[in-house]
């Protein structure tokens, strides 16, 4: 049913750390190859070696310059996705009970055998976190790699979404935030992670980590050190003898 | 949001379907005979038609029935019922106007109001969407009903009606309008304030997540030259409203006077409703630096 439980035992999500995510696609690629292949109908691509390429894809990184008052531009790069939110808009619209939020994780999902493919759960959802795939006319959306967290016959480091586990520089966490004392919620405690849109009251599970505050840059130039170089030795010694040529 | 051609038709030939049959339901006009097969046929085909228009957006239309067992949450689903409630509850009145049977009156005055709640469910799958600030205000049920209200007294040929319905029309579009084109900017969402970044600075797009659109953009983010606005309005405003009214008003009491004024109606509804999906913005454009915010 489309009704959302009151009620989750865990709340499983993702905690993204913008100060740390260097934009290199490897998560939205991690997640098009392991959503190929497994759970539901396979991400597709449309016309993928033309002129006008398009694909479903359940992860997209944006990149922002963020100009600060003083000092220089930042790139921020921006990973979105969906948030499995706790009042999912996108799951209450849904006409047929395709789209549902467990109750035992949290996890917000779509039953493709029941989908229509009327695209309004798209239309709900003001995080782009859905996108009707063009071949099978089915919802695609995050599982949170739910075929990965709890398959035993993997093993116990690649249980996690495949965005996460692929991640190379660990800006990408997953965990439960029902739980105080997990990894996610104390990030989330010490460095005052966010939710995206909280004026639209879909509270989301998912957390951003906002990038931290620059170093002071030094006043002095670069240069600084290397224009009194006292040369000693070999180098000394040659750079007496060009003296004396020049 | 994208204007699909199957949801303009959709919403504008059900709407007008479905305000036919409550004003013969009610028994504004009641023809008898052939006349009456005509009349209620071309409301049965308006409104019939219209649904079924609404089934070639789907990705997958043969699961269709699906959509009647989420009525609980889900506007669509509601809708779902009420037009089928509606159609069903008003066939025996048609059957005994067609073959003068002479029964109660009293199914179709409740299929009247039926009609109405159906167009009501229609607005209400939009107007619910909060993350399309546009629709989501009191203003889409009060254009939805207004059309349906002016359509169906136009083919059915209720002078004071129509002409209630014409100004109503007035009053809903010109409220859906203002109200409507400072929607996006009272949110106050920025690409800054949706991303967070506002506390670090003033955030821009660097370089976009795609190289080419996606189904989000091609459905969400759709762009409307200014020149088509300032000529599609007052196509809008005249077409559905003030033009059926003059003409209703100042030609000979006619059925073909008022097939006129409901043919241009139904150029003004189009262009109305295309304006109402074309114009429409949705908050996820601000994450790719696409809305004014």
């Amino acid at each position: 049913m489309t009704q959302l439980p009151t009620h989750t035992d865990k709340k499983l999500g993702l905690v993204i750390d913008l100060d740390t995510c260097v934009g290199c696609q490897a998560c939205v690629t991690a997640c098009k190859g392991w959503n190929d292949q497994g759970y539901g109908a396979a991400l597709s691509d449309q016309n993928p070696y033309g002129s006008d390429p398009s694909g479903t894809f359940l992860n997209r990184v944006h990149s922002y310059q963020v100009q600060p008052d003083v000092g220089a531009a930042q790139i921020v790069n921006f990973p979105r996705s969906c948030l499995h939110c706790e009042d999912a808009p996108c799951v209450t619209v849904c006409p047929t009970g395709a789209s549902y939020k467990r109750t035992e994780d949290g996890i917000v999902l779509v039953n493709e055998d029941a989908c229509i493919g009327c695209g309004l759960c798209a239309w709900a959802c003001p995080y782009g976190a859905r996108e009707l795939d063009q071949a099978a006319g089915v919802m695609k959306k995050c599982t949170l790699c739910v075929d990965r967290i709890y398959n035993e016959n993997l093993p116990e480091e690649d249980r996690e979404p495949a965005c996460v586990r692929t991640c190379p520089t660990g800006a990408r966490h997953f965990g439960d935030f029902a739980d105080p004392e997990s990894h996610v919620s104390k990030l989330v405690a010490e460095r005052g992670g966010y939710d995206l849109m909280p004026d639209l009251k879909t509270k989301p599970t998912n957390k951003y980590l906002a990038p931290r505050k620059k170093d002071v840059p030094q006043e002095a130039s670069l240069l600084a050190p290397l224009l009194d170089i006292q040369a000693t030795g070999f180098a000394g010694w040659l750079d007496k003898v060009l003296g004396k040529l020049g | 949001m994208n204007p699909a051609p199957s949801v303009i038709a959709f919403t504008v030939l059900s709407g007008m379907g479905f305000g036919l049959l409550a004003f013969l339901g009610a028994g504004f006009v009641q023809p008898v005979g052939w006349l009456a097969f005509a009349h209620w046929g071309l409301g049965y085909a308006l409104a019939v038609g219209g649904l079924t228009a609404s089934t070639f957006h789907l990705g997958n239309p043969q699961r269709a029935l699906r959509a009647f067992t989420q009525w609980k949450t889900s506007w669509l689903s509601r809708e779902a019922w009420a037009a089928v409630i509606t159609l069903l509850l008003l066939a025996p009145v048609a059957l005994s106007d067609w073959l003068g049977l002479g029964w109660p009156r009293v199914i179709g005055l409740v299929g009247a109001v039926a009609c109405f709640g159906t167009v009501f469910t229609t607005s209400m799958i939009y107007a619910q969407i909060a993350a399309v600030p546009r629709w989501n205000n009191w203003t889409v049920p009060a254009m939805f009903l207004s059309f349906e209200l002016t359509g169906g007294a136009l083919l059915s040929g209720q002078t004071l009606p129509a002409l209630i319905g014409c100004a109503a029309l007035i009053g809903a579009l010109f409220a859906h309008k203002t109200k409507g084109d400072v929607a996006f900017a009272k949110r106050g969402q920025t690409l800054g304030k949706a991303t967070g970044l506002d506390v670090v600075g003033m955030a821009s797009v660097f370089e976009q997540p795609h190289t080419s659109p996606n189904y989000l953009m091609r459905e969400m983010i759709y762009v409307v030259a200014r020149k088509h606005l300032s000529r599609l309005w007052p196509i809008a405003f005249g077409a559905a409203a003030v033009v059926p009214a003059v003409l209703i008003v100042g030609l000979p009491h006619h059925p073909l006077t008022f097939s006129l004024a409901a043919l241009v109606h139904l150029t003004g509804a189009l262009a109305s409703r295309w304006l109402f999906f074309a114009q429409a913005e949705h908050v996820v454009g601000l994450y790719y630096g696409q809305r004014q915010g």
